[in-house]
């Protein structure tokens, strides 16, 4: 290679890309900003408007057929038409209820166990030694390669599901916790110590606070975890839930209602990062500020 | 009485056979009554060293130090810090930071919004106490940790660079402000700074230190704050012929410091 591909700054000719990743004014009377500033919200919609309008697009001239993928139109319709009549007899709500009180419950219950645990892992050597390999083992292995384990040892009932998602999650939960122990500054430590803090105090008071805003992330990534492990643990011997619906829907070839679950999926999950975000404003205004 | 640093040396083992690292030899030091001593010295003279010994986060490796005849074991409310920066608490406000060490030594809620209002008051934040501390200047968020510091009424205040962070403006404002507030509550002060200017106008005794091993090399008496307390002027203060030439011996001093490590 003997010419390089870098964009030429000097002549006229300026391309997209060279567009996109120009330096430019974020405020009037700012000359340059951080990288990244500047409001995304209309673009975000309009990105989504363009999606569909290609769906609606593709289906509508008959460029795709509708086995491969159902216009906009016909998920629509289905989503109607279950939420109306039900999918296998149970009640679209039904499928919706059971499947978030699965990911919620099984989210609670890794929260509770991940945080704490994470937080001692940053705390004390000992605790770190004993739960970093056994976590740092299981957590890059697919929930799915370790589904069949779950199935003999604790059956196919609801405890095998919730333990599948459970697991998926408190991996970084934990992980996140353990790393936020040490966002404190040895600074307010130091300050803490020297009012007279005791060991239990400084954990209280400021290490907790500290790494709130890493486990709020942590948390958020984790539900994510858990929303992405639902399909799987719906894959064997669920009769009611939104992955039983998209597989089932799947196995008789009903493409529109496989599209319309991973859309209520995805809807659902993002509904709950949208509070999560709030949460997070609200709690830890000052992230990233001191 | 007061705070007497005997003999104290911190020495760090190294690895592989090399002498290990003196990094304060044989300290000597004497805070009584309302001094204010201040540090000055080349970077790794132990300065800040000396600070976390008296403070009780280090302990020394031989000698001793005593606050009020009783030796020092850990950190404690009797020697309150003010650190360089990033020691506030960002989740509370101005009032629940400057009641914090109150909170920790498990003072009444009312009683310590009652103390921390009288030191948010002396600091000129009273209309700040609700604000939220990230949201202040520097300068702000220094006189926040100097009310902490104080709530608790402690026996000496130790200072690490505190106006380190600051524009010279401000600096030289607060320089002024400490020195009133040490008046008004006449405690022993432990100042550290590399300024030379700050060290000379804001003590009552300098002492300079040399590193390796960390130690005292010169101590002074200073006159300049008692003469700015007593209504000079604190510019005049610091253009006069005595205190420009004491600037211009310390300076050399600490200048030849550094050329002999470099």
């Amino acid at each position: 290679m003997t010419e390089h591909s870098y964009p030429n700054t000097q002549g006229k000719k300026k391309g997209v890309l060279f567009f996109l990743m120009k330096a430019r004014a974020t405020k009037p009377g700012e000359t340059y900003g951080v990288p990244g500033q500047g409001e995304t919200r209309l673009l975000s919609i309009a990105s989504i408007l363009f999606i569909i309008f290609v769906w609606w697009l593709v289906t509508s001239m008959g460029w795709v057929k509708p086995l491969f993928l159902p216009s906009p139109q016909a998920v629509f319709g289905k989503f109607i038409d279950v939420w109306n009549k039900g999918f296998t007899n149970t009640p679209f709500m039904e499928h919706v209820g059971i499947s978030a009180a699965r990911v919620f419950g099984a989210f609670l219950l890794a929260c509770l166990v991940g945080i704490p645990l994470g937080i001692a892992m940053g705390m004390s050597p000992f605790i770190r030694g004993v739960f970093d390999p056994p976590l740092e083992f299981y957590r890059p292995i697919p929930p799915l390669a370790y589904l069949p384990l779950m199935i003999i040892w604790f059956g196919i009932g609801e405890t095998s599901k919730v333990l599948l998602i459970f697991l998926s999650v408190l991996a970084p939960v934990a992980l996140g916790a353990r790393s936020g122990v040490k966002s404190a500054a040895i600074e307010q430590i130091h300050a803490a110590y020297s009012f007279g803090a005791s060991r239990w105090q400084v954990m209280l008071q400021v290490i907790l606070p500290s790494a709130l805003p890493e486990i709020l992330t942590a948390m958020r990534i984790g539900i994510g975890f858990g929303w992405t492990t639902l399909v799987a643990a719906e894959m064997v011997a669920a009769t009611k839930g939104l992955g039983y619906m998209v597989l089932t829907a799947s196995q008789f070839l009903q493409t529109s209602t496989v599209i319309m679950g991973i859309i209520v999926i995805a809807i659902i999950a993002y509904a709950f990062d949208l509070l999560m975000r709030f949460v997070e404003r609200k709690l830890v205004p000052w992230k990233g500020r001191m | 009485m007061g705070l007497n640093v005997k003999q104290a040396s911190v020495v760090y083992p190294t690895a592989d056979g090399r002498p290990p690292v003196e990094a304060l030899q044989k300290i000597d030091l004497d805070i009584v009554d309302d001094d204010f001593v201040v540090a000055l010295g080349a970077s790794g003279c132990g300065k800040s060293t000396l600070l976390s010994l008296i403070a009780g986060f280090l302990s020394p490796s031989s000698g001793e130090i005593l606050l009020d005849g009783g030796r020092v074991q850990g950190p404690g409310a009797d020697r309150a810090v003010v650190f360089q920066k990033h020691a506030l608490m960002p989740w509370l406000n101005v009032l629940d930071n400057v009641a914090f060490g109150l909170k920790l030594q498990g003072v009444g809620a009312e009683k310590r919004y009652d103390i921390a209002r009288g030191f948010i008051k002396l600091l000129g934040l009273s209309e700040f106490e609700s604000a939220r501390v990230y949201k202040l200047s520097g300068g702000m968020q220094q006189r926040v940790g100097i009310a902490r510091a104080l709530t608790c009424d402690p026996k000496v205040l130790l200072m690490d660079e505190p106006l380190g962070a600051l524009d010279a403006l401000t600096r030289e404002k607060a320089q002024e402000l400490i020195l009133n507030i040490w008046h008004t509550t006449a405690k022993s002060v432990f100042f550290i700074t590399h300024s030379v200017e700050e060290a000379l106008f804001m003590g009552t005794k300098l002492i300079v230190m040399s590193p390796r091993p960390g130690r005292i090399t010169h101590r002074f008496d200073l006159p300049f704050s008692r003469q700015f307390l007593d209504g000079a002027p604190a510019r005049e203060v610091k253009a006069s012929r005595e205190f420009i030439a004491l600037r211009e011996e310390v300076l050399k001093i600490i200048f030849s410091d550094e050329e002999a490590l470099a």
